[in-house]
């Protein structure tokens, strides 16, 4: 492994114009920097949207993510969450197919305990909602994995916000 | 108020931001702009034959009169052959503003005849691309253009037009300031690193200088040579730098790296104090990263923070443009004990000098002697290969004389365009381009714009009859298998199985002639002086001389590819 070799945090402010996610996606591509989840949308200004972009990267290489991207017209600023007291989620829903009785017993089990909710609900099938890390959704996402074996996942990527008073991630 | 058309007000921007030349090559898209340009005469139109010279063309004018270059292309096929061209410009921090012609926003995304997305295309290889999606946008980007093209670390600007928008009535008004709130070049200084760096180098015994194309694009001569006189630190160059210093100064070493002189990579290498300023450390010049400078703190000074310990770490990293760098530590440098330095420099420099060849046999080193006797406040333009390193290594740039490449990207084809942009900006001085016959074929139908332009461009054709620089790397390292780089070979070859080669062609002379330029074939060295004073007489037209050199011309010394700088090959 490289060294610091681990998942970090960027939040991006850019300017709300057609390309620039190609442009910021392109970096990443083209640089062969790792691009683990990226999630963009407006701010409250509507010439403006913000990024949440994770990588997997080392010390060396996160640096030079992060001044090729501050070098870019398009990008207004950027945050190193690194070191950041940030309140930071990610939606996942999972559709689970196939349930018996028990099955569906289990699911709410687990909605309970990581706080997810059960937003549809169908003769044989379940669908589950969590806002939550995406650390923990990992977990959940292996966990329900090897209980049940159909499953449709679909996971938003994180979004993050620089605390107000401080928090733990 | 007023109302004008979108392609009016684009001629109306050119006029008010100064330029002088535009390149251009018309189409469907561009009809309407080449109509209004048609109309004034402010701004000359230079048409080439092929859009990638038109961009090199462009190019060369703005290495070569720090303006920004200017090129208007069509839509579709025009757009996408500006794209080496723009790659070029890009790698060497060239400011370009280049226009290509779109189709109606309608017609966008309908696979329309002669679209393509060329924003999308070039994102990867301009400083800034976009498309002018409103009319009441055009002026804003436009102005936007020429400053982010020229300003911070220059680069080539794209700006795409669909041809609606430009015929769309709008305001007359171009704007006078730009405020991007991305976008904001650094300006100055940082004082207290720059005082550190100092220190680290009056404090050092070893101290070099390592100069990059970036003190060549600020312009930072004069100061820079005052700079290294007060404190008699010696300094070496990258290939782009070359010309940072006088060639002849007594404190220049060389180039460094994989065809530097072996003095150079030397001093790199035993230095205690790398003082670097408007390098990005690119791998030609490094060699096995680990093993570079390795026993040197290194101070680095770029305009661009991406540029400042990506290939290696840095200990002093200072983000500015060189100009205002160096005029600020011209404030405070103080002489530094080099005297033992020097001498062992020199000392380096005596045991492998760059050598002229003693037979009577026509050499690369001969003609380029000759260049460097003839010509005064010229500028070489080279095309990429053998001959490039050759004329990196033995062209002499003194005061006044101006050398310039494609070294980043290494675009073979750049030389004749870059010879016609270079003279058109300035026409004043002799513009000599060396090319290989290789190269020179990959843009050689611009003889037609020189001719027409009436640019006397001395062209001179180094022909080998091979790509001389991989058949080196093939003689040296792929034990003389010649794969793909016999410009003879052919069906007769095949047929006969290497025993026969046809005639080389083209005949060089007879193409100069037949777009009525002058043709001077040098088979011996003592035709060289001659052909060069032929040549001076053709004011009006271009000359090509044709060289013949012997294959087996290397370019010496050379380091492997991934060697260190210590292990230099020096001869065979």
């Amino acid at each position: 492994m490289d060294k610091g070799m681990k998942k970090r945090w960027i939040s991006l402010y850019v300017e709300n114009q057609v390309g620039v996610l190609s442009k910021i996606s392109g970096l990443f591509s083209g640089k062969s920097y790792n691009l683990d989840s990226l999630t963009v949308g407006t701010t409250e200004d509507p010439t403006v949207s913000r990024m949440t972009i994770a990588t997997v990267s080392d010390d060396e290489t996160f640096e030079q993510i992060k001044k090729q991207l501050n070098r870019m017209i398009e990008v207004i600023k950027v945050i190193d969450f690194t070191d950041v007291f940030v309140r930071m989620k990610e939606i996942l829903y999972i559709k689970v197919f196939n349930c018996s009785k028990e099955d569906k017993v289990e699911l709410f089990q687990i909605a309970e305990t990581f706080k997810a909710k059960v937003i549809d609900y169908g003769k044989d099938s379940l669908l589950l909602e969590f806002v939550q890390t995406a650390t923990k959704n990992d977990a959940v996402v292996k966990l329900i994995k090897e209980e049940f074996h159909r499953i449709e996942v679909v996971r938003g990527g994180s979004v993050g916000i620089e605390s107000i008073s401080m928090m733990e991630r | 108020m007023k109302q004008i058309s979108g392609n009016k007000l684009l001629v109306k921007a050119l006029k008010e931001e100064g330029v002088e030349y535009l390149f251009g090559y018309p189409g469907a898209c561009t009809i309407d702009i080449s109509d209004e340009l048609y109309k004034q005469d402010d701004v000359k139109i230079i048409l080439p034959r092929h859009e990638q010279a038109l961009v090199h063309e462009a190019d060369a004018y703005a290495r070569t009169t720090g303006k920004v270059g200017v090129c208007l292309v069509t839509s579709g096929p025009g757009a996408t052959n500006l794209v080496t061209g723009l790659a070029t410009a890009n790698y060497d921090s060239v400011p370009l503003v280049c226009f290509t012609g779109q189709v109606a926003r309608h017609l966008i995304g309908n696979d329309a005849f002669q679209e393509v997305d060329i924003v999308g295309i070039t994102r990867s290889i301009t400083k800034y691309g976009v498309t002018v999606r409103r009319r009441e946008d055009l002026g804003r980007i436009i102005k936007e253009a020429f400053y982010i093209a020229r300003t911070g670390r220059p680069g080539p600007v794209l700006i795409d037009l669909p041809k609606d928008v430009m015929a769309e009535l709008g305001s007359a008004e171009y704007p006078k300031n730009v405020n991007i709130r991305g976008y904001k070049p650094n300006t100055d200084v940082h004082i207290g690193q720059l005082k550190r760096a100092l220190k680290l180098l009056h404090k050092a015994k070893r101290p070099l200088f390592l100069a990059g194309g970036g003190v060549v694009i600020s312009r930072a001569y004069e100061v820079f040579r005052e700079v290294v006189e007060k404190t008699n630190v010696p300094v070496v160059t990258t290939v782009m730098g070359k010309g940072a210093i006088p060639t002849d100064h007594p404190l220049f070493i060389g180039n460094l790296g994989m065809h530097g002189a072996y003095a150079a990579n030397m001093a790199v290498s035993n230095c205690d104090v790398l003082f670097s300023i408007g390098t990005r450390f690119n791998d030609r010049i490094t060699g096995k990263l680990h093993e570079f400078a390795p026993h040197a703190q290194i101070v680095h000074i770029d305009i661009d923070t991406a540029s400042i310990s990506r290939n290696i770490q840095v200990d002093i990293p200072i983000v500015a443009d060189a100009k205002e760098a160096i005029t600020k530590m011209n404030e405070y440098v103080q002489e530094c004990s080099t005297g033992k330095w020097l001498s062992q420099i020199k000392a380096w420099k005596e045991e492998h000098p760059l050598k002229m060849r003693p037979n009577d046999v026509l050499s690369p080193m001969d003609i380029l002697k000759e260049i460097n006797e003839q010509f005064d406040n010229s500028i070489i333009v080279t095309d990429v290969g053998q001959h490039q390193m050759l004329v990196s290594q033995y062209a002499e740039v003194t005061e006044g004389k101006q050398m310039i490449m494609s070294g980043g990207l290494g675009t073979m084809g750049y030389g004749l365009p870059g010879g016609i942009g270079a003279k058109i900006g300035n026409p004043d001085r002799p513009v000599i381009v060396i090319s290989g016959d290789g190269g020179v074929q990959m843009n050689i139908q611009e003889l037609a714009t020189a001719v027409l332009e009436e640019l006397p461009v001395i062209l001179c054709i180094f022909n080998n009859e091979y790509l001389g620089m991989v058949r080196q790397w093939q003689k040296l390292f792929y034990g003389k298998r010649y794969a793909m780089t016999n410009l003879r070979a052919g069906a007769l070859s095949r047929r006969t199985e290497g025993m026969e080669y046809p005639q080389y062609t083209p005949d060089f002379i007879k193409l100069a002639e037949s777009y009525r330029a002058k043709g001077i074939r040098v088979t011996k060295k003592e035709e060289i002086a001659v052909a060069f004073e032929e040549a001076k007489k053709n004011t009006k037209a271009p000359t090509v001389i044709e060289f013949i050199i012997d294959p087996e011309e290397m370019v010496y010394p050379m380091i492997k590819p991934g060697g260190t700088l210590e292990d230099m090959i020096m001869d065979c």
